[in-house]
């Protein structure tokens, strides 16, 4: 259908951000939002992989001198905690930002402030933990800061606090958006998409988001435990005064191992995406994909244990939390072979997006399957903390998430800039990356074999390491030369790319109804779902339904099961206010690191920010008028 | 035909194995593991041909159909296909659950059999080694270095005095982390003579890298000898108070580290009775060596960056003093 002109004026002007700066302070539109974030996320993975290159070109020769271990110890926590942190989560958390309103058919976010605030807050975090490093006080205790090493005795000075609150920002900003994407996918979809039809996609990111609001809370409290056990002398960590170390590592792991799913379940969404347009039919087994997500999100709390086999828990325990964590390998299998079955069952077509489904494929099972030897508690005391694990963790998280990542820029690229990125170009970066990654991270298995452990900035002559050691330093470099063509590709193609119109791959769901870019209002209309491939829907057009006011800005609130309209619902404006309270937010986390007055003296700004935040000043919401038109 | 395939990898990281690798295992417990990881990489390594052949076999299937309007293979075939590739994983993960828990319990079985007690104790950044002496009762300590005597299982305690520390030395024992407050005890029953090197494998600060140690295997007649001469006090270094050396020792040394027989009782470092006995200084820093004992003794700090061993400002009269008294602690 095309909607007539006045329509779309009129949409504009209400949906339209104020020009300029303000507009840049005050939007709410989820797309600029979800950019930053990606952006952001994007320029700290270079950061850190430069990190990751230091340490190779140090680890390169035995006995080398080049960094300190003081220099060395703070690159790989600050490259792990970044990754972890500030790249990988957040990263998946913008993709859900950006498409599901898109994929929803929907104008925006169910809670587009918080979207603004999660992005605010999470940028200072970034500055936060960047700073500190530019300023030498570096976290240097790992991505994991295990206690007593982290607790006062063994680490005066700021460093690890700044890591702790670093935790605080990044965590609270991910709860924002966790929240905000799960109720926009339970209480905005279309009119007809009820749970049976929600594309995978759907269900990954809002099982993540699930999983990100039920596992984040143990690692702010644990940070919390131990930045309190630094700055106001409580006890928790301490065993003189009947506090315990394993309590940290039982909190961390609790959070620590879902973490991995919360990168990998969204990247599932991804793939499947890809396949189901690329294959041209519907995915097969779709039941089956969502179940298996499900049950990944499920398993993932009761297998953190595993992180800990070298601990000296009660033999039986392990036993359990053996099998838990083997069992994962089950939903995990199935997805695998939906995926390969429905590429095996279409006219498959294999452009950039699918090449990184099939790295994916070659790299993610490598990692799966180690990850399964790794699961044995017997096993685990001769792999964990040697470089097997730091094969393992690359392989599952660059291999399985990353990976899908790459595949989906490629893939909804011209979706977000209106221009295809070139395939050539692409394709290069793509033999690059997969090549160089596998190069330069296979070898870590071996070396873990022969007994090199995780973490140390030197190694002796003579062990036996040196090769394999260059060998992986010189993968990396060439991943990183493919990381440059990457970028080159996504900037060259953003100014002379080919346009590419609304659907240049034909896809399968309603993000693809928008006009590339999308405009501010995403869409013209609300579209009516009757199958799982709405843009497809057997060869019928879409249908699209008439109701909401193009007078002020409205969003249609479905039901949770059924998908059936409720009522309209208005969408905030534009306002400064999330980003008055990130800053006294991000005000108060960074002065706690020095004092614990800060905590009830920074409430103060925050409760005044959050009041002009929520100040009554709209009608809720209306009811009807709905009426679907073909 | 899988099978062998499956097993190459292991055969050519049979080659890799060295005196720090789970793959040349020299205990019972170390034998345990290995027979697990080779039944963890047939298994795993067929799991992955297959999924590439799949792969493969759905690429050719995918061109095939490219072009021709080809009607979607019918879903019933392949809903079977995932019924069996459930069935397949839920088979081979029961195996290799089956393995882990067997492997696990090997690595207690020895628990009922009375052992020899040693004590492991992982300091920032060396480890603290005291044997139970059998007659006396009393412990026997050294440093970074641990003996055992072949065929007979060793209870090792571990402790730490600071971080958490982990003790691994791969050929004979995986890793068991050494926790404040906690006491954990692995089973070693070495079965190879040899030496073999541990590693710290939990990061515990600054000088990670450098926490290292030697395990020697012995016969027992070795071993048996072996402790009794950690037992005795060295006559040379009791004798030889009136030594220059002897005297700056005391002064300086004596504070943090402990020669038996002697005033130096310090118990902040290792313990240097039978130093000259070892293979390494500085928990496998350095190589045992008169120019080694000199350097450490003027650089610490640049041997071992952040290491508690303070530089110690001594002339060079005295210094050479000290490495030559230290060199007669056998």
């Amino acid at each position: 259908m095309t909607p007539d002109r006045a329509h779309l004026e009129r949409l504009d002007r209400i949906w339209r951000d104020p020009p300029g700066l303000w507009g840049f302070l005050t939007t709410v539109d989820h797309k600029r939002i979800a950019a930053r974030y990606i952006v952001t996320a994007l320029l700290l993975m270079f950061l850190a992989g430069m990190l990751a290159l230091d340490m190779r070109w140090q680890l390169s020769v035995p006995e080398n001198t080049r960094m300190t271990p003081q220099l060395f110890n703070e690159s790989f926590s600050l490259h792990g905690s970044t990754m972890l942190f500030l790249v990988s989560v957040p990263i998946m958390e913008a993709m859900a930002l950006w498409l599901v309103p898109l994929m929803l058919g929907a104008r925006n976010m169910a809670f587009p402030r918080l979207g603004a605030f999660s992005f605010w807050l999470y940028f200072g975090g970034v500055l936060t933990l960047w700073i500190a490093h530019a300023i030498d006080v570096t976290p240097d205790l790992g991505w994991f800061e295990y206690p007593p090493l982290s607790g006062p005795a063994y680490s005066p000075g700021h460093r690890a606090d700044i890591w702790a609150q670093m935790i605080t920002f990044t965590e609270v900003a991910a709860l924002a958006a966790s929240v905000n994407v799960a109720a926009t996918i339970l209480k905005m979809r279309p009119p007809g998409m009820t749970l049976a039809r929600m594309p995978v996609f759907l269900w990954a990111m809002l099982i993540a988001s699930i999983m990100t609001i039920l596992s984040m809370p143990a690692i702010m409290l644990v940070t919390s435990m131990l930045i309190s056990d630094r700055l106001v002398s409580t006890q928790f960590f301490s065993v003189a005064a009947g506090g315990d170390n394993v309590l940290f590592q039982h909190l961390f792991w609790f959070f620590g191992h879902p973490e991995v799913y919360i990168i990998f379940v969204p990247a599932t969404g991804f793939i499947s995406s890809i396949i189901e347009t690329f294959s041209r039919r519907p995915l097969f087994g779709h039941s089956a994909l969502v179940l298996a997500i499900l049950s990944i999100g499920a398993l993932a709390f009761g297998l953190w244990v595993h992180h800990m086999f070298a601990v000296g828990l009660p033999r039986l325990g392990n036993d359990f939390y053996t099998a838990a964590s083997m069992a994962i390998a089950v939903p995990a299998g199935l997805q695998i072979f939906c995926w390969t079955a429905s590429i095996w069952a279409g006219p498959t077509t294999f452009p950039t997006p699918m090449l990184w489904v099939l790295g994916f494929l070659a790299t993610f099972v490598i990692g799966g399957l180690s990850g399964v030897m790794t699961a044995s508690a017997a096993l685990d005391l001769q792999l964990t903390d040697t470089y097997f694990i730091v094969a393992h963790l690359h392989y599952v998280l660059v291999g399985g998430a990353m990976f899908p990542l790459f595949g989906a820029f490629c893939y909804w690229y011209p979706k977000a800039t209106g221009r295809l990125m070139s395939e050539r170009w692409g394709r290069l970066a793509f033999a690059l990356i997969v090549g160089g990654f596998n190069l330069g991270f296979f070898p870590m298995h071996i070396l873990g074999l022969m007994g090199m452990p995780r973490r140390v900035y030197t190694y002796p002559a003579g062990m036996g390491w040196e090769t394999l050691n260059q060998v992986a330093t010189a993968g990396s470099v060439i991943a990183v030369a493919g990381g440059m063509v990457f970028v080159a590709n996504a900037l060259w193609s953003y100014w002379r790319g080919k346009p590419s119109g609304a659907d240049p791959w034909g896809g399968s769901t309603l993000e693809w109804a928008s006009a590339s870019p999308p405009p501010a209002w995403n869409i013209a209309f609300t579209p009516v779902v009757e199958s799982l491939t709405p843009m497809w829907n057997d060869g019928r057009p879409l249908k699209a339904m008439d109701g909401l006011e193009n007078d002020r800005r409205e969003v249609l609130i479905t039901s949770v099961t059924g998908g059936g309209p409720l009522y309209r619902q208005k969408s905030a404006a534009p306002s400064i206010w999330p980003l008055v309270a990130a800053l006294a937010v991000s005000a108060m986390f960074i002065a706690s690191i020095f004092t614990p007055w800060a905590i009830p003296a920074g409430a103060l700004p925050i409760g005044a920010a959050l009041t002009g935040w929520f100040w009554p000043n709209r009608p809720r919401a209306k009811i009807g008028p709905f009426e679907a038109k073909p | 035909m899988r099978r062998c395939l499956a097993s190459l990898p292991v055969v050519l990281l049979g080659g890799c194995a060295g005196n720090q690798s789970p793959l040349a295992p020299a205990s019972d417990q170390a034998f345990a593991l290995h027979s697990l990881f080779v039944l963890m990489m047939v298994v795993c390594g067929g799991v992955y041909l297959l999924v590439i052949a799949g792969v493969v076999w759905s690429l050719l299937s995918a061109r095939s159909r490219r072009g021709t309007n080809t009607v979607p293979a019918s879903e019933r075939g392949l809903g079977r296909g995932l019924y069996v590739a459930a069935a397949a994983i839920v088979i081979g993960l029961t195996v290799l659950i089956v393995g882990s828990f067997l492997a696990d319990r090997a690595l207690v079985a020895a628990r009922s059999e009375a052992a020899m007690i040693v004590r492991v104790t992982g300091h920032q950044w060396w480890w603290r080694i005291e044997y139970r002496d059998p007659a006396s009762g009393r412990w026997i300590e050294t440093a970074n270095e641990l003996h055992l005597p072949v065929g007979r299982t060793a209870r090792v305690e571990l402790a730490s005095a600071d971080v958490i520390h982990s003790f691994w030395v791969p050929n004979v024992s995986g890793k068991i982390d050494m926790i404040p407050g906690r006491r954990n005890i692995v089973d070693l029953t070495p079965r190879r003579l040899g030496w073999f090197r541990g590693q710290c494998a939990e990061f515990c600060g600054t000088q990670h890298a450098h926490m290292a140690f030697d395990i020697k295997v012995d016969s027992q007649a070795d071993f048996d000898a072996w402790l009794a001469r950690q037992n005795a006090v060295v006559e040379a270094a009791v004798s030889n108070t009136s030594s220059r050396g002897a005297a700056v020792f005391q002064r300086v040394c004596g504070s943090c580290h402990s020669v038996r027989g002697t005033p130096a009782a310090g118990r902040a470092g290792p313990d240097l009775t039978h130093f000259a006995d070892r293979r390494s200084i500085a928990a496998g820093t350095l190589p045992m060596s008169r120019g080694a004992i000199q350097g450490w003794l003027a650089q610490p700090q640049a041997l071992k960056p952040g290491t508690s061993m303070p530089a110690v400002p001594l002339l060079p009269a005295d210094a050479d003093a000290v490495a030559s008294y230290l060199e007669t602690m056998r």
